[in-house]
């Protein structure tokens, strides 16, 4: 059956804004975005809302809901208590546009920032070739909608705007992870980790592992083992003088470039 | 404040967090619990008595090798001229295996330094370099302490194994001192073998699974284990301090060892 909804809705832009109420009709089985939607349509047609897929897909819809980042349309109602008030505010570390949405171009110069894929030369017949289980270890990394809700809740550049430029964010650690992982790129992906994209500034409190919403482990699975390859090739002295007498050369392992 | 959330091109929100829930009650709980055990630990590792109670050597002086008490040391006392608690000799290498430890990196960052105190709660500090400078970047040496844990691992499993002997050393005995001392050992290689490092170090560093099969192997089982590290991190830590209470109350006279044959 369906209920009367109270909302608090940010709404403004960079010269100022507060948090509006609302009451809203929804129903059982609805998300936060059809609540949103139904305050559009019926009180607010000025409310600005970034949506596509409203299946968790496409990684528009990225808000903040009760304080944490989430998606709009995969965060149900069914989860909030029918009295409780909901409250939804854009995300807060990037430069707001207008009420629900942000200018989120941080995160495409960080991806522009990052050296694309750089195979070897193809085999004499033309054909490049990886085992079943190599390719298999990138998966969960591309799994990732690129909502930008890890880069938005890392307190790198949550709470401190000043870190931008030198840090690369959760959601390209996991891309740098899945290249250095991956047999034929030849950069070496830990070089670049370590020194362009700020993995050290990571304290590894896993703020980005809680928020993601396709459950990628990017902190198990992408950082610490990214931390612990830059120790290979920078901190650890039994890696460096193996690779000074040429006992772990091997070490490179196909990587040829920084 | 000007920066972070509260930043000029930021939406203009007050709070530092509009989470309702109580995100303080996870940090201010690993605070108490680690704050205690700090303590506790201290007191023991300074006190340099009481660690034995035949045929129980508490993990906190194993290998005790210093001016150990009768009994005590076996593997000899390199260190006898130490003049104080032999426990200082090697509490350094499980203390700096927790302290560079990634699941304790991320609980104490949370509780102790509120960098952040939780997710989407503003940090109070207005600078932040993570661990890219001194002494922060010495959780690099991470593995290390895990070499060197490993090492005690195998001490403390030998305890084990010289603990199923009665008071007067003869074999095939058991208590319930034993039995704790076990649960411990359990404990403590699985927070040893559920590490980052030895997940890395087996099969993790590799680019080519498909060109080494038994170290992939290895790989997924460490794999499967670290999944529960941070909860093996606190058993073992709770397990570790009770097996030494418990000795320590034996070896001070308080409570009598149960013996079960
Ligand atoms: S684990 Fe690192 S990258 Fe992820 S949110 Fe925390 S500081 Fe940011
Ligand atoms: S890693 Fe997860 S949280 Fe980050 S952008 Fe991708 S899907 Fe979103
Ligand atoms: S609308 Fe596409 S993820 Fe929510
Ligand atoms: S012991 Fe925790 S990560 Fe190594």
């Amino acid at each position: 059956m369906g209920y009367q909804l109270k909302m608090r809705v940010w709404r403004g832009d960079q010269s100022g804004g507060d948090l509006g109420d609302y009451t809203v009709e929804v129903s059982e089985g609805e998300v936060v975005l059809d609540a949103l939607h139904r305050v559009q349509a019926t009180q607010a047609g000025d409310l600005a809302i970034r949506w596509n897929c409203k299946a968790g897909k496409c990684g528009s819809c990225s808000a903040e809901i009760n304080g944490r980042p989430r998606l709009l349309c995969m965060t149900r109602l069914s989860d909030f208590d029918e009295t409780e008030t909901i409250t939804v505010t854009p995300l807060r570390t990037f430069p707001v546009i207008r009420d629900l949405v942000t200018d989120v171009s941080f995160n495409y110069e960080k991806a522009r920032e990052l050296p694309s894929f750089a195979p070897p030369p193809r085999d004499a017949d033309n054909k490049r070739r990886m085992a079943q289980v190599d390719v298999e270890r990138g998966q969960e990394f591309r799994k990732c909608i690129e909502c930008f809700l890890c880069q938005n809740v890392c307190h790198v550049v949550r709470d401190h705007e000043e870190n931008k430029p030198a840090f690369a964010g959760p959601r390209f650690f996991l891309r740098y992870a899945e290249l250095d992982m991956h047999p034929l790129d030849t950069h070496d992906r830990r070089e670049l980790a370590q020194g362009a994209a700020g993995l050290g500034m990571c304290n590894i409190t896993k703020c980005c592992t809680e928020v993601c919403p396709e459950g990628i482990k990017i902190t198990d699975n992408a950082i610490i083992p990214m931390k612990e390859r830059v120790v290979d090739r920078k901190y650890d002295p039994l890696v460096w003088l193996g690779n000074k007498i040429g006992l772990r050369t091997k070490d490179n392992d196909g990587r040829t470039e920084p | 404040m000007t920066t972070g959330v509260h930043g000029p091109t930021r939406a203009a929100i007050d709070e530092k967090t509009l989470r309702p829930d109580r995100w303080w009650l996870p940090p201010l709980t690993t605070f108490v619990v680690f704050s205690a055990f700090v303590v506790y630990a201290t007191v023991r590792a300074f006190m340099g008595s009481d660690y034995y109670a035949s045929p129980y050597l508490s993990p906190f002086y194993s290998p005790c090798l210093g001016d150990c008490v009768e009994g005590a040391s076996d593997f000899g006392q390199p260190f006898r001229a130490w003049p104080l608690s032999a426990a200082l000799l090697i509490l350094i290498f499980p203390l700096g295996f927790r302290m560079t430890c990634y699941y304790y990196r991320k609980a104490y960052y949370r509780a102790f330094w509120l960098s952040p105190p939780a997710c989407a709660v503003a940090e109070p500090k207005t600078t932040y370099t993570g661990e890219t400078r001194f002494p922060l970047l010495l959780q690099n040496v991470h593995r290390y302490f895990w070499y060197a844990a490993v090492l005690v691992g195998l001490v403390l499993s030998f305890d084990v194994v010289l603990a199923f002997r009665n008071e007067d050393h003869e074999w095939g005995h058991m208590g319930l001192g034993t039995l704790l001392m076990l649960v411990n050992v359990v404990l403590i290689w699985l927070y040893t073998l559920s590490c980052h490092s030895c997940r890395h170090t087996v099969g993790g560093r590799l680019r080519h699974f498909s060109k080494h099969p038994v170290r992939y192997k290895l790989w997924t089982w460490v794999s499967r284990l670290n999944q529960d590290h941070g909860r093996y991190a606190w058993y073992s830590l709770f397990s570790v301090a009770l097996v030494d209470l418990y000795i320590f109350l034996i070896a001070n006279g308080t409570i009598e060892d149960v013996r079960f044959f």
